[in-house]
């Protein structure tokens, strides 16, 4: 992908973030601490019967975190539990330049050279990582 | 001034986070490898010339540090791993006793976290009270305020002398004054002054002091405790075994040394002791006062140049030290700081570890910068010119 163009989506998703709004008593709220003490992001998830019904998120964090975490909120609703650690999962496999599947991710896709900053990795996977976290408890609950 | 001293320097880094950490002269550096490579031995223990050797320097460097805080004797001056452990061998070995369920401690929200996570571990532990004196609207701490959180339950006054965010200095000795008026300990956490300011411990009557040396141009893992003799000696060791003890039999009996040995069990941080000593040399000899006026003056022009880029809100305009706290409007901390270290500027981003700071700023997070003597006009003409391009943040940064 042209540069100019991920970094047009980036900046998109981080300055008029979809998902950025608050929710109500039928979500599960997920906070994720980025350790660097600075990202801070409540993540918000509706399941019905494993599957993911909506999304949202609140809280103050870079360009970076916010823009993954609009992208990523996006791509999981509708997917049930699988599906949505499958994306997570190739999502980190592409952050740590592992092999991934690359059909799955679409417009995550423009963090691919992430890995180039290694500071930015963690502001890239603290949603994917804290939203993992939960789904993964989910699974074998 | 005297960025020769600093190796780093040359690699044309313009380093301004000497809050977090401050780069180590040549000297601080070849102390360190002289103890590795001419007198490798421990302290306090052999008949032979090169312990013995040790012993002296490792000795020295505490008469040093004594002497650079005035403290009244060298029996006052603990080596530790750094402020952190300092504070936390206060609060186990000797305020889990001295204190009481439901006496209070006074801190303020702009402390370092070092300088309340051990107070409310002993709230949970033991049932004091942690309070807050309350911060005027520039966020300092007026000795008005210090009076009206003294109730009759108060025990100790514990806090920063420079905050590390705001960078406000605290009227510590105005403030002992109050306190020992009123049968209150004053603890200091002397981190982000200790380089940039001359304390005097008895003239500022202070209690217990805590800092850092790496925060002083000094190595990592050492760092001091300071205790009026008195009060040091009733503080229980962190660590009991060799080195502090001065009998044990087999059916139990142990005796221990006196302090400060007593407080510095196990083999000491030699290389960071000898370290600092000469770190504390370094700064003596360009003495502190001078330090002190070169920093304000570099932190005044700073100011007045950020003061002209409309896009930029300073949170701590009005205080005297060396920290500024800044944004550019409408972007996240981190991302400035990003911004700025494509250009080799290396700027703090965060709440810098004073995580009750939103209370007080209504912002969690700010970019800091945290002046030292060797930075120059030049390298703040250099970030005013970075910052004032910053309309291409994007495009620099993704």
């Amino acid at each position: 992908m042209d540069k100019d163009l991920k970094r047009s989506i980036i900046l998109d998703n981080y300055q008029e973030p979809n998902m950025k709004h608050t929710s109500d008593d039928s979500y599960i709220k997920i906070n994720t601490r980025n350790v660097s003490c600075i990202d801070n992001l409540d993540i918000y998830l509706k399941l019905n019967n494993n599957v993911i019904e909506d999304v949202s998120f609140e809280g103050e964090a870079c360009v970076i975190s916010i823009s993954s975490t609009n992208i990523l909120a996006n791509l999981l609703i509708g997917k049930n539990i699988d599906e949505a650690l499958y994306l997570i999962d190739n999502y980190l496999k592409m952050i740590n330049e592992e092999e991934y599947d690359k059909d799955v991710l679409k417009e995550l896709s423009v963090f691919d050279d992430t890995s180039k900053q290694p500071s930015r990795i963690k502001c890239a996977t603290l949603s994917a990582n804290g939203i993992k976290d939960y789904l993964e408890k989910e699974n074998h609950s | 001034m005297n960025r020769d001293d600093f190796e780093i320097l040359k690699k044309n880094i313009v380093y301004f986070d000497n809050g977090a950490t401050t780069l180590k002269p040549k000297c601080v550096k070849d102390a360190i490898i002289k103890y590795y490579s001419e007198y490798t031995a421990n302290a306090h223990r052999g008949d032979y010339n090169l312990s013995v050797k040790v012993d002296g320097l490792y000795e020295d460097s505490r008469r040093t540090i004594c002497n650079f805080i005035n403290a009244k004797e060298t029996s006052e001056i603990v080596f530790t791993s750094g402020t952190t452990n300092g504070m936390n061998i206060l609060t186990s070995g000797f305020f889990r006793e001295y204190l009481k369920k439901d006496d209070e401690v006074l801190i303020t929200l702009s402390e370092h976290a070092s300088n309340i996570v051990p107070w409310f571990i002993l709230q949970k532990e033991i049932g004091i009270k942690v309070k807050y004196i309350e911060l005027n609207d520039r966020h300092e701490v007026t000795l008005d305020n210090v009076k009206k959180a003294i109730t009759s339950k108060t025990k100790v006054i514990s806090l920063a002398y420079i905050t590390n965010v705001i960078g406000d200095e605290r009227p510590i000795k105005d403030i002992s004054r109050i306190a020992h008026k009123n049968g209150i300990l004053m603890v200091v956490d002397a981190a982000q002054a200790i380089a940039h300011k001359r304390i005097d411990v008895q003239d500022d009557d202070i209690d217990f002091m805590v800092f850092s040396g790496h925060k002083m141009y000094g190595p990592t893992g050492i760092g001091v405790l300071y205790g009026k003799f008195d009060l040091l000696d009733k503080v229980k060791p962190f660590n009991y075994g060799g080195g502090m003890n001065a009998i044990f039999t087999k059916d139990g009996y142990v005796e221990l040394r006196e302090i400060p040995t007593r407080l510095e069990g196990g083999t000491p941080n030699i290389e960071g002791v000898l370290g600092l000593g000469e770190a504390v040399n370094y700064l003596d000899n360009i003495g502190m006062d001078k330090i002190n006026t070169y920093e304000k003056n570099l932190r005044r022009y700073l100011i007045d140049e950020l003061d002209k880029l409309d896009f930029i809100t300073i949170y701590n305009k009005e205080i005297n030290t060396n920290i500024v706290a800044f944004n550019i409007d409408g972007v996240f901390a981190q991302d400035t700081a990003v911004y700025l270290d494509k250009y080799n500027i290396c700027v703090r981003a965060g709440n810098h570890c004073a995580k009750m700071i939103d209370n007080v700023f209504n912002i969690s997070n700010t970019v800091r910068i945290s002046l030292s003597f060797y930075n120059t006009k030049e390298e703040i003409d250099l970030l005013i010119n970075v910052l004032r391009n910053s309309k291409n943040i994007w495009e620099e940064i993704l």
